[in-house]
């Protein structure tokens, strides 16, 4: 039923995604398959597909992590944010620019910033009993408005015209495509390396399994001794490694510098896709896949049909929303209830 | 005049195993009937059964002589029949009106409700706060509320799962007198136990099953618990040796002054509690619910720790400010009165749930789960006590509640402590299986383990331990030795009556024992 719940979700997002094709005058079949199919027709369109998917999987494994012990990160976002402004400054301002420690370097301060960002949660939650999920999504606006001051004033390219934007990154600091044609780098591997850390960490490692309890039952972690602070500190701090590291390879590899829009929304939507591949390692790789390609899909229609680019995030909505409703309606019944047929049973009680 | 319910061959099967095998029954209007049996015999199932939980895969129902088919819990609820489960149904966060107004199916108005549970509750002499939050309440006050509930509904039949384990003897009559009176109203009652000397003193009828099959229907105020016990057990009943203590020279755990506040305002402040358990021996702490047991096995267990570190010493160790895990290094092991969510995580599998306390005998290498070992570890504790699961796969949740506890003690057990510490061991264990958990409770104490028994069933305490202390009100009494006490004197101690000049003063923890 776990497995079912996703797939009775996308099935039902491409019905309504069909009715709202139609009521906006668009034939739905022809529309489906301009949205799912035909940004996979080219060898472009795959390489896009991997590269949009690769963030969306690294973030949500950090994630699932802290989503297993109930530990709510919603602000991927702003920890995604910090990991780029940091390992962009990394490869502005270091020293000497050609240096090969620039990629490993902007890797390490990518991973501190993020999870920097995600320990004031941390640590608001553990010693103060915060609740992190206000805490994570308030900190997401500090960081987009902290990444537009950069960009605005004291980072802004001189030579940039009056954009804001910084300074392209020096080679040495990004990540070369596979193939000039074609935006995907190497930095997928490191998604590839996390999923299997993500799987190895959640299904076969003690921690792990500690966290899963603090998840499933408190009070049988307390019972066992398991710290509740652990959790909520490995549970956020991964997160914010995971999306740090997602930022930096985002700087690294397609944007090549900052503005103030560097993110379609990834550290959001990556919680769809942890909650697509139910906390599962394997599963997210399957859930960054179809999320992804709803970006690629939103873009493509938007282009070729004219169709609103507010497409992508509604069928993001629609599709989390189905899969909550669908797990909601597995685990629980409806039951109806009559009204005053006790009442009579009360008062003689 | 029909019966007021009847089943007729009713079978049920799950994966791996048949709950109920051509199951017959029927009950007058009026009778207080027992069904008798064993863990796993298939009550549990038979219950559901007949509230609409679940479906019977073949076989007919009656209630009034109209056939029932396809029901659910709220259409039994409709034709009067009521339910209170051996796990309760209850919401913790919210309080005893708000859960009872939950479960009606009319509109309610909040402040009528609360003064009719009071005024049920009082007239069937179980009184409880509405106010109160569920997750403040003992085990026993939240079967207040359970039992409560149904009332309000004023029932034709009503069915009680061991509703007694976590009751005093005195609430116990207390109970009875209560379920008299409804009987005498009309009320049919099926009364699901396996404790015979309670059956016999309530029930008017009783059937017996054992592996899901009908063994026999009894009068059990005609039958000696002889018979009964045959019937449910099948073959001989085991006999306990409890041989004389060998108390070590050095207790292995200390509690010296211990004092503590209660969290919130229904909680219990504990006073001074100072006591020793040695190697070897099995010390008993009797009391009524909610006198301050949950808050001291907290403090023992670890999952609540104190500041002065001296006021728990545990093998010479100062140990009140360790965490739970620290003090299991210790050799303390723990058997919590909460199977789902304290001793095991509900949807995890037994062998998962193994790894829980196991995890430095060998089930985690080099921070890895080692499965195998895991697996092998739980299916060593399914076959030595006998649990009735499929495997070592399946969930806490699928269990009985006495297989699970058996699964609970039996890892513990495995643990090798030098300090056990066991709250409710038997509670909801049939008797084949209590006799068992208590006969390896005195044979570890005997290989030298200090062991420390919460109970509110006397027998068992007056069965297996070798000193009692008594809890009132967060006091503890000074230790009583078991030979030369008496159920009259360990009750009284209980009451608080003559223990201290304050008691029953807060008057929150003793509610039970009213007369």
């Amino acid at each position: 039923m776990r497995v079912a719940a996703p797939v009775l979700a996308s099935v039902l997002t491409l019905v309504v995604g069909s009715i709202l094709f139609a009521s906006l005058g668009h034939d739905p079949l022809p529309t489906l398959y301009a949205f799912f199919v035909e940004p996979l027709n080219s060898l472009n369109g795959l390489s896009e597909w991997l590269l949009k998917a690769s963030p969306l999987i690294l973030i949500a494994c950090g994630l699932a992590i802290g989503f297993r012990a109930n530990v709510w990160n919603i602000g991927a976002e702003g920890q995604f944010t910090m990991g780029a402004i940091a390992a962009s400054g990394v490869g502005l301002f270091w020293p000497n620019p050609d240096s090969v420690l620039l990629l490993p370097l902007m890797f390490v301060a990518g991973m501190g910033a993020g999870m920097a960002w995600a320990a004031i949660p941390a640590f608001l939650r553990a010693r103060m009993n915060t609740n992190e999920i206000l805490v994570t999504l308030m900190m997401t606006y500090i960081a987009t408005l902290f990444l537009s001051y950069l960009v605005h004033g004291p980072w802004r390219d001189p030579a940039g015209f009056n954009y804001p934007q910084t300074a392209l990154l020096p080679t040495a600091a990004l990540f070369e495509s596979f193939d000039p044609a074609y935006r995907l780098n190497p930095s997928i591997f490191i998604t590839v390396v996390a999923v299997l850390v993500m799987w190895l960490f959640t299904d076969r490692s003690f921690l792990g399994y500690k966290m899963s309890v603090s998840g499933a039952a408190p009070l049988a972690a307390r019972y066992a001794g398991f710290r509740e602070s652990a959790a909520v500190w490995i549970g956020l701090l991964a997160g914010g490694a995971a999306a740090g590291i997602a930022g930096m390879a985002e700087a690294a590899g397609p944007l090549g510098q900052l503005s103030p829009q560097i993110s379609p929304g990834y550290g959001f939507a990556a919680i769809i896709v942890a909650f697509i591949g139910r906390l599962n390692a394997f599963g997210i790789v399957l859930g960054g896949l179809l999320m992804s390609l709803l970006f690629l899909g939103g873009e493509g229609v938007q282009m070729t049909l004219g169709l609103p680019s507010a497409l992508t995030r509604i069928f993001q909505g629609i599709l989390l929303f189905f899969l909550l409703a669908a797990d909601f309606f597995i685990f629980y019944r409806v039951r109806r209830v009559r009204p005053a047929r006790d009442t009579h049973a009360l008062e003689t009680a | 005049m029909h019966p007021r319910l009847e089943l007729r061959n009713i079978c049920k099967r799950y994966p791996g195993v048949v709950a109920n095998d051509d199951v017959s029954l029927s009950i007058q209007p009026g009778e207080i009937h027992a069904v008798l049996g064993e863990n796993g015999a298939g009550k549990s199932t038979l219950m559901k059964i007949i509230y609409g939980a679940a479906q019977a895969d073949s076989g007919e129902i009656f209630c009034d002589g109209n056939p029932i088919a396809a029901h659910n819990p709220a259409t039994s609820r409709a034709l009067g029949i009521e339910m209170v489960y051996q796990h309760f149904a209850l919401f913790e966060s919210v309080s005893v009106v708000e859960n009872i107004a939950l479960s009606a199916s009319s509109a309610f108005h909040l402040p009528s409700l609360a003064d009719k549970i009071r005024e049920l509750s009082l007239r069937y002499g179980m009184p409880i706060d509405p106010h109160r939050q569920v997750h403040d309440l003992s085990v026993g006050e939240r079967q207040r509320v359970e039992i409560v509930r149904c009332l309000l509904q004023a029932p034709k039949l009503l069915i009680l799962d061991e509703p007694t384990s976590v009751l005093t003897p005195q609430a116990v009559v207390k109970l009875f007198e209560t379920l008299r009176q409804l009987a005498a109203e009309g009320c049919s009652i099926v009364y699901i136990s396996h404790k015979l000397d309670e059956v016999q003193e309530l029930c008017d009828t009783a059937t017996v099953l054992r592996n899901g099959k009908v063994t026999g229907t009894a009068r059990p105020k005609e039958t000696t618990s002889l018979e009964l016990a045959r019937m449910m057990v099948g073959s001989k009943l085991p006999e306990m040796h409890v041989s004389p203590p060998t108390p070590s020279e050095k207790p292995v755990l200390e509690v010296n002054n211990l004092s503590v506040k209660a969290r919130d305002h229904f909680g219990v402040n504990l006073k001074d509690v100072s006591f020793n358990v040695h190697g070897g021996e099995i010390v008993g702490l009797a009391g009524v619910s909610g006198n301050g047991q949950a808050e001291l096995i907290a403090l023992l267990s670890g999952e609540r720790t104190h500041h002065n570190n001296d006021a728990i010493r545990i093998c010479g160790t100062a140990a009140a400010r360790l965490r739970a895990d620290e003090r299991r290094k210790l050799g303390l092991a723990f058997v919590p009165e909460e199977r789902l969510g304290r001793g095991a995580v509900p949807s995890h599998t037994l062998w998962e749930n193994a790894v829980l306390t196991a995890h430095r005998f060998g089930t985690v290498r080099k921070g890895l789960v080692d499965r195998r070992r895991a697996s092998a570890f739980a299916a060593g504790i399914i076959d030595r006590f006998k649990v009735k699961a499929n495997g070592a796969g399946s969930t806490a949740q699928s269990l009985s509640g006495g297989n699970l506890q058996k699964f609970i003690v039996g890892r513990e057990i495995a643990l090798e402590p030098k300090l056990l510490l066991v709250s409710q061991p038997t509670w909801g264990v049939d008797v084949g299986a209590s006799a068992f958990i208590r006969q390896t409770i005195v044979d570890l104490s005997r290989a030298g383990a200090a062991v420390l028994v919460v109970s509110e069933e006397l027998d068992e305490l007056f069965e297996i331990c070798d000193r009692l202390l008594v809890i009132c009100q967060g006091r503890v009494s000074p230790p009583l030795v078991r030979k030369t006490t008496d159920r009259e004197e360990v009750g009284l101690l209980m009451t608080g009556r003559t223990m201290s000049t304050d008691q029953m003063a807060s008057g929150s923890g003793d509610v039970a024992l009213q007369n």
